[in-house]
């Protein structure tokens, strides 16, 4: 493909609460057995984008990990590759990333060094299955400066998006920015750009004149006047997990066969990094039911309409209902679970009883 | 490049008591359960003992051990020096053969053992399930002085009849060898397992240069034994099981369900190691039941699994019910059909309401040296259509139709071999 890839994954969620406190939201684990970054990762591989920068900063060690060998993604090649920017202390340079723009500012030298005449440029916390060649083409098509992902979502806290709005043709007119009065019927940014690389260097040296940071608020939304920028619709799913309602409603998603299917069985799937568990172990007297059940972990108990990560455990006599219990959750004996999200590592001692409203699902660490 | 010590591992062998899973791959690429393959075991004891440099010997069908080694990523094992070769017979500028036998086959690949001038050969088999320290058995091989050291464990005595029996004194110097004796002296059965100090084997093998079918139990072994007399024993005390017959295998399967197996897959510590894809985790349905079973990652299951072992991908349809049976990656199981006691191999298909695996045993028509007992084989990628009835003790391999099922129904003992199965 004609395009260098860019995956921002420096930022950490309020929303997500204590979830992103260990680790970036890039890195959260997602479906039982992938973390979320699999997904604009493996878009870009499928894509045919083969060299790709992923920038971070908050709290990255989880994300490292997890990116610590790239051949998973099929990145481990001589031309090209993944590349891992984190921020650093240069004679130029002595601050962390300040903003989106600020890092890639900061990491210029890799955007100048590229020969691909495109970027694309992508968030790490997007849940969500693109041939962003579809994207460029419509780029190319539509005469575009600049192309936006966008996606009409409803039913969901339009407040914590980018809402754009279009004109007839396409082209982008309004864009509010997560600023929580975007107007009700706008079309939601999925973080997904599309633009020349050269053009994208100069918007940035622009932006760093004038002192901006901030990739959409510094760079973009002050040319929607002045360039095209225009929107491609997605119609399939899409959603990001910045959120602790939006985390467990796309790990609840997760139980739909058909989701599962297009996602990890019809080609091109998802990749992840694998790891060396056995198969999941149902014992004697579990009752699982509507549920996920990753590798290395081992149920006792009763299983409702949850997803179990790798290598949880669930005691004798234990229920658990509708609950994410993450990596390495142990669930004692007698234990009652209900509409909650258990962190990793978590230990619920025996006979621990613990129901959350499910309008306000509960983070238990 | 210099290595201590070199494993040369013998994953040749059809093993054809196996019977319809060993119909088209090699024994060691057999799976094994549910994610892993039967040589992944000698792999993983490897790199956990700290053994890095690993020559695996193959020549009966070898594509699915070939695609499944790789360059040994999923082991650690593709490294800039050493790793894991695969060898294979090669052709030569004058009398060229197969490996005609285990020893044989070392002889042939001495150039690969000469780059690393090791110390020490370790020579394996892809046949066992077991997790064994090597560099244990190295320390007490190097500690006695021995030329050799053969594993061996101790077995119930009334049993001692079916192997190759070593006896030793306190010390673990070997006294003597019997092939299943009738009225063994000792315990200790051999393994199959041996650290070689090279000089030793490599001489030996030469000397032995012209025996036909050169076997290491029966001609390396004895010959240092009558010419040095310096062998010494290494007891092992752990899991091992020989899944060479269909019975075995199933059997060694099924222990991994028991609510702690002896055969302990979830422990940390020692963990074998697979080349596996990226699937996401097993989907149990509203209707479901899933009781005393091991379930690998992307499989679903709509109907009822009870006592049994299911790979990776595997379907289990809305009404199913499958018990105390082996079902191997990728395996379907249609709505309302019904699994007994069988081995479905890798990719088999069962179509809606069959029924396999039901009646009573007898023996059978194909071979009753390999289908002894009560287990029906369903072969690698082959089809039972709907609707019909199996018994016990039968194989199918191939995409079997209506019409060869007679009043839809194959007796017990029986068996239909047809083409389309895959390896």
């Amino acid at each position: 493909m004609k395009a260098v890839g860019i995956i921002l994954a420096g930022g950490n969620s309020e929303r997500l609460q204590v979830l992103s406190s260990r680790r970036a939201v890039a890195a959260m684990p997602l479906a039982g057995t992938y973390r979320s970054i699999d997904f604009a990762l493996s878009n870009m591989s499928n894509s045919g984008v083969g060299t790709v920068a992923v920038v971070t900063q908050y709290s990255s060690r989880s994300l490292n990990y997890h990116l610590s060998s790239s051949k998973w993604w099929d990145f481990g090649r001589k031309q090209g590759g993944l590349y891992l920017l984190n921020p650093t202390i240069t004679p130029e340079n002595q601050s962390w990333y300040e903003g989106t723009a600020d890092a890639l500012l900061q990491n210029l030298d890799f955007l100048t060094e590229r020969h691909e005449p495109y970027v694309v440029i992508a968030s790490g916390d997007g849940v969500y299955k693109m041939d962003y060649n579809r994207v460029l083409e419509h780029h190319v098509a539509a005469g575009a400066e600049v192309t936006v992902v966008c996606k009409a979502l409803s039913g969901v806290d339009r407040s914590r998006f980018g809402l754009v709005q279009t004109d007839g043709t396409g082209r982008i007119i309004a864009w509010a920015e997560k600023d929580g009065q975007g107007q009700a019927d706008g079309l939601v940014n999925c973080g997904i750009y599309v633009i020349r690389r050269r053009h994208l260097i100069q918007l940035l040296e622009e932006c760093k004149r004038s002192g901006g940071k901030d990739l959409v608020r510094d760079v973009l939304i002050p040319h929607l006047g002045g360039k095209r920028i225009m929107c491609y619709r997605h119609e399939a799913y899409w959603t990001n997990i910045a959120s602790v309602e939006s985390y467990f409603a796309c790990n609840r998603d997760m139980l739909d066969p058909a989701l599962r299917r297009y996602f990890f069985v019809e080609e091109p799937v998802i990749h992840t990094r694998v790891d060396d568990n056995p198969p999941a172990k149902f014992n004697g007297v579990a009752q699982v039911s509507h549920s996920l059940v990753a590798g290395g972990a081992i149920v006792n108990g009763t299983v409702e309409d949850s997803v179990l990560f790798k290598k949880v455990y669930v005691g004798d006599g234990s229920t658990v209902k509708n609950c994410i219990l993450m990596n390495n959750v142990y669930v004692g004996d007698n234990v009652w679970l209900e509409n909650c999200i258990v962190e990793t590592k978590t230990k619920i001692a025996d006979g621990t009883r613990m129901v959350g409203d499910p309008a306000d699902i509960p983070v238990i660490t | 490049m210099k290595k201590q010590m070199i494993a040369m591992l013998l994953a040749g062998g059809q093993g054809s008591r196996l019977g319809a899973l060993t119909q088209g791959m090699a024994k060691p690429a057999v799976a094994f359960g549910g994610k892993y393959r039967i040589i992944d075991f000698p792999l993983s004891n490897c790199v956990n003992s700290g053994v890095d440099t690993v020559g695996v010997l193959t020549q009966y069908r070898p594509l699915q051990l070939n695609s499944h080694i790789g360059i040994g990523i999923p082991w650690d094992l593709d490294k800039q020096v050493g790793g894991v070769t695969i060898l294979p017979p090669y052709e030569k500028s004058g009398d060229s053969e197969w490996y005609t036998g285990t020893a044989n086959a070392i002889y042939q690949n001495m150039e690969f053992m000469e780059q690393y001038n090791p110390d020490y050969v370790l020579i394996l088999s892809g046949d066992h399930i077991y997790k064994m320290d090597y560099e244990d058995m190295l320390t007490r091989h190097r500690k006695s002085g021995a030329e050799a050291t053969i594993a061996v464990m101790p077995v119930p005595w009334e049993e001692a009849s079916r192997y190759g029996i070593v006896v030793a004194d306190e010390t673990g110097h070997i006294r003597e060898f019997e092939e299943k004796p009738a009225n063994p002296r000792s315990n200790l059965a051999s393994m199959g397992i041996y650290i070689f100090n090279y000089a030793s084997l490599k001489g030996a093998l030469e000397e032995l240069s012209h025996v036909p079918g050169c076997d290491f139990g029966m001609h390396v072994i004895p010959h240092l034994f009558r010419k040095n007399d310096n062998l010494y024993t290494y007891e092992f005390h752990g899991y091992w099981k020989d899944v060479g017959t269909l019975s075995t295998y199933w059997e060694a399967n099924m222990e991994l369900t028991d609510l702690v197996p002896e055969f302990n897959l979830y422990e940390e510590f020692w963990q074998i190691y697979t080349a596996s894809e990226a699937y996401p985790p097993a989907f149990v349905s509203r209707e479901a039941t899933v009781q005393s079973s091991v379930v690998g990652d992307g499989s679903q299951v709509e109907g009822t699994v009870l006592h049994s072992v299911l790979g990776s991908n595997v379907q289990i349809g809305p009404g199913a019910m499958v018990r105390d049976s082996v079902l191997m990656n990728g395996v379907v199981v249609e709505a309302g059909a019904e699994i007994s006691r069988c081995i479905l191999a890798e990719g088999a298909r069962i179509g809606a309401g069959a029924k396999v695996g039901s009646g009573s045993f007898a023996p059978s028509q194909l071979d009753p040296r390999v289908y002894n007992s009560d287990i029906t084989v369903i072969g690698a990628g082959s089809r039972v259509p709907e609707g019909v009835s199996v018994g016990r003790n039968v194989a199918i391999i191939g995409k079997t139709e209506a019409a060869d099922y007679p009043e839809g129904r194959l007796e017990s003992g029986a068996y239909i071999i047809k083409k389309g199965g895959r390896a």
